[in-house]
């Protein structure tokens, strides 16, 4: 789960990190209070929660009432990264001698987290990392000890940033960990980190992803989703506790366990046909979660046919098939036909109680060839 | 022979009172594993299936001499029952519970470390060494006892393809679920390494997915380590970049690795075939076998 810029810099505020003078609006007439109150030049950013606002025209610096207006206009509604913008964050505009960057984040392959700290911030930093992996000071951190000063000291060090600001960079990045630790963050950074011409240290922007899994540890943020799209049937999987992945084709899957749903899809694609969605049930799950994850899918006006995959472990096919029931109790004529593929744990009880509505095939190839010649119009 | 399990094998079921933990402790019992004992705080004393349940892991393995536990402990609570597993001198700690905090488990990881143990999961459906011993989640029906080791990232398509694999004939030595999630204790080329000093594995199957770079890892791994034939195969080939699909780890950055394409390349030129479908593993795995 991501924040907006806007609440991760409370955050970060509320730790010691020192950020420009702020606060967010949702409509103009709040955008030109602030900036008022402020005195301009200010920054006004579009809050959404992927990258790449800058080069799409969602940050701009303004000088006047006027010119203020004008941007509002221009950012409130825009579309960055499938996200509608409906708030902004009208900021003090820093001038910055300098832009640095600074990270921390789980690296996979160490299992361990990694501390992260580079003169070249403001820009696409995965970029950097890709082309001059060198440019980027990395230090691995023990999760039992937490970060030492010396580890953070030595990361900016690495970066080549300036000595005369090193020592505050550094006390920045270690503050930045202890954020990440404290909030259970997956990731956490500032990019840009402006140093300004009297060597003060400054965050310009502000990322915190945290961990859907550690949210019940974080109660004074959980509400804080900038994913959250109120109405749409992603929120709506989410809500039913679904895994849920719109995509663009006809064949409509429900299933259990990522990689399978994910092999189902590729089978899909191997076959001819193309899926209109991921949605994985997750492990255990029992007759409602069945019956929520059917109704998510029925409404997709794109799906045509059905397919739903159970390999049951932890999962049971009686309780699925008693989902399947109740989501089709529903209907005197189902929306879309059904091919179900059940196998696994009680997959014998589980076909038994299915009713002659759905129309159920043995192996998964077998099921997914169906599901394709069926989205194709083929004979029912 | 098989890997981290056998017949001899002694479990203790941490969560066993719990509705899973009871429900697969069951199965465990009736596919002949020896579960010699539960451990459950608060709930020491009871007998669940037959089971004695003690207060604590150390308790349980003093008086039953176990020496593997499997966690069915909710997320919340499943580091701390890691940590008590892992101050137990057990062998092995199989941990199944789906959506422990990452953070949690690198703390967890580093200690399995410093005590020596075999950390399997989280978010994983277990091992099962057929015909003698399954710990988990496993479906025992679908496996025969044989000659391929089956190593996987993820729960049910381990269930598909070895479904796929024991219906060309095709018994399994050992399969291990090593789990989805970003941080997990065995990882590939730990158990890559397992069935190489295995004498009964004459073939491995390795299942992976999207996201990461473990099979990337486990490539190089193979080239430089194995003599035993490995087929892959590689789950997200359609799935579009920068999304997440599922599995806390599953997602494709944009940036190349990571991807199917990438993953499939990457073993391909490690000399490890890979199947575009189930049933084409199963076909490459009967074109290496001896007979």
């Amino acid at each position: 789960m991501r924040l907006h810029e806007y609440r991760a810099k409370e955050v970060f505020a509320a730790a010691g990190i020192e950020t420009p003078v702020s606060k967010p609006a949702t409509d103009q007439s709040a955008a030109l209070t602030v900036a008022r109150e402020l005195g301009y030049p200010v920054a006004i950013k579009a809050q959404v929660p992927v990258g790449g606002r800058g080069k799409q025209g969602g940050i701009k610096i303004v000088a006047t009432d006027a010119e203020l207006r004008a941007a509002a206009e221009s950012i409130f509604g825009m579309e960055i990264g499938g996200y509608q913008v409906e708030t902004v964050l009208i900021e003090d505009a820093v001038e910055a001698a300098q832009e640095l960057y600074l990270g921390v984040t789980m690296d996979r392959g160490e299992k361990q987290p990694v501390v992260m700290a580079s003169g070249s911030g403001g820009v696409d930093i995965e970029t950097v990392a890709q082309e001059t992996p060198e440019a980027i000071g990395r230090e691995h951190v023990d999760p039992a000890f937490g970060l030492h000063p010396y580890q953070a000291r030595n990361a900016v060090y690495r970066a080549g940033i300036d000595r005369s600001v090193a020592g505050d960079v550094a006390s920045v990045l270690e503050t930045l960990y202890a954020i990440w630790e404290r909030r259970d963050a997956t990731d956490a950074e500032i990019n840009p980190l402006m140093v300004t011409a009297d060597g003060d240290v400054i965050a310009a922007d502000a990322v915190l992803n945290l961990d859907d899994d550690a949210l019940f540890r974080q109660p004074e943020l959980a509400d804080f989703d900038a994913e959250r799209r109120e109405g749409t049937l992603e929120t709506r999987a989410a809500d039913a506790g679904l895994e849920y992945v719109r995509l663009d084709g006809s064949v409509g899957v429900v299933g259990n366990g990522a990689g399978l749903v994910m092999t189902t899809l590729d089978l899909i694609d191997h076959f001819g046909g193309s899926p209109a969605n991921f949605l994985d049930i997750g492990g255990g799950a029992d007759a409602d979660r069945v019956a929520a994850a059917l109704d998510v899918v029925f409404d997709d006006p794109n799906v045509s046919v059905v397919l739903l995959n159970i390999f049951g472990g932890i999962t049971r096919g009686d309780e699925v098939a008693s989902g399947i029931n109740q989501a089709l109790e529903q209907y005197e004529t189902l929306p879309d036909p059904v091919v179900v593929r059940l196998a696994g744990t009680k997959a014998e009880a589980g076909r038994n109680a299915l009713t002659d509505a759905v129309e159920t095939v043995e192996t998964l190839e077998g099921a997914v060839k169906r599901a394709v010649e069926l989205s194709q119009g083929g004979a029912q | 022979m098989s890997i981290l399990v056998d017949a001899d094998t002694r479990v203790v079921v941490q969560g066993l009172t719990g509705s899973q933990g009871q429900f697969h402790a069951e199965a465990m019992l009736e596919y002949g594993t020896n579960v010699v004992a539960g451990a459950v705080p608060g709930k020491g004393g009871q007998t669940v299936a037959g089971v004695p349940v003690y207060d604590r892991v150390e308790t349980a393995v003093v008086e039953t001499d176990a020496d593997a536990s499997v966690v069915f402990v909710p997320p919340a609570f499943a580091g701390d029952a890691l940590f008590e597993a892992l101050a137990a001198d057990l062998d092995l700690v199989v941990a199944i519970t789906e959506g422990v905090p990452v953070q949690d488990m690198a703390r967890v990881y580093r200690r399995s470390q410093e005590v020596d143990t075999t950390l399997l999961g989280p978010n994983c459906p277990g091992v099962i060494s057929p015909g003698a011993a399954k710990l988990g989640i496993l479906p025992g029906s679908v496996f025969e006892p044989g000659s391929v080791g089956v190593v996987s990232r993820s729960g049910t398509l381990t269930y598909q393809i070895v479904e796929n694999l024991t219906s060309a004939g095709l018994g399994q030595s050992t399969a291990v679920g090593i789990g989805g999630d970003p941080i997990v204790g065995m990882d590939f080329q730990d158990a890559l390494g397992a069935f190489e000093r295995d004498p009964k594995t004459e073939a491995v199957v390795m299942i992976g997915e999207i996201g990461g770079e473990d099979e990337e890892a486990a490539a190089a791994f193979i080239e430089r380590e194995m003599d035993t034939p490995v087929v892959g195969f590689i789950a997200g080939r359609t799935a579009p970049e920068g999304t997440r699909m599922g599995h806390a780890g599953a997602i494709a950055s944009g940036s190349g690795t990571g991807t199917a394409q990438h993953k499939i390349e990457a073993l391909e030129a490690a000399g490890v075939p890979v199947g575009a479908t189930p049933t084409e593993v199963a076909e490459l795995v009967a074109s290496h076998s001896p007979e």
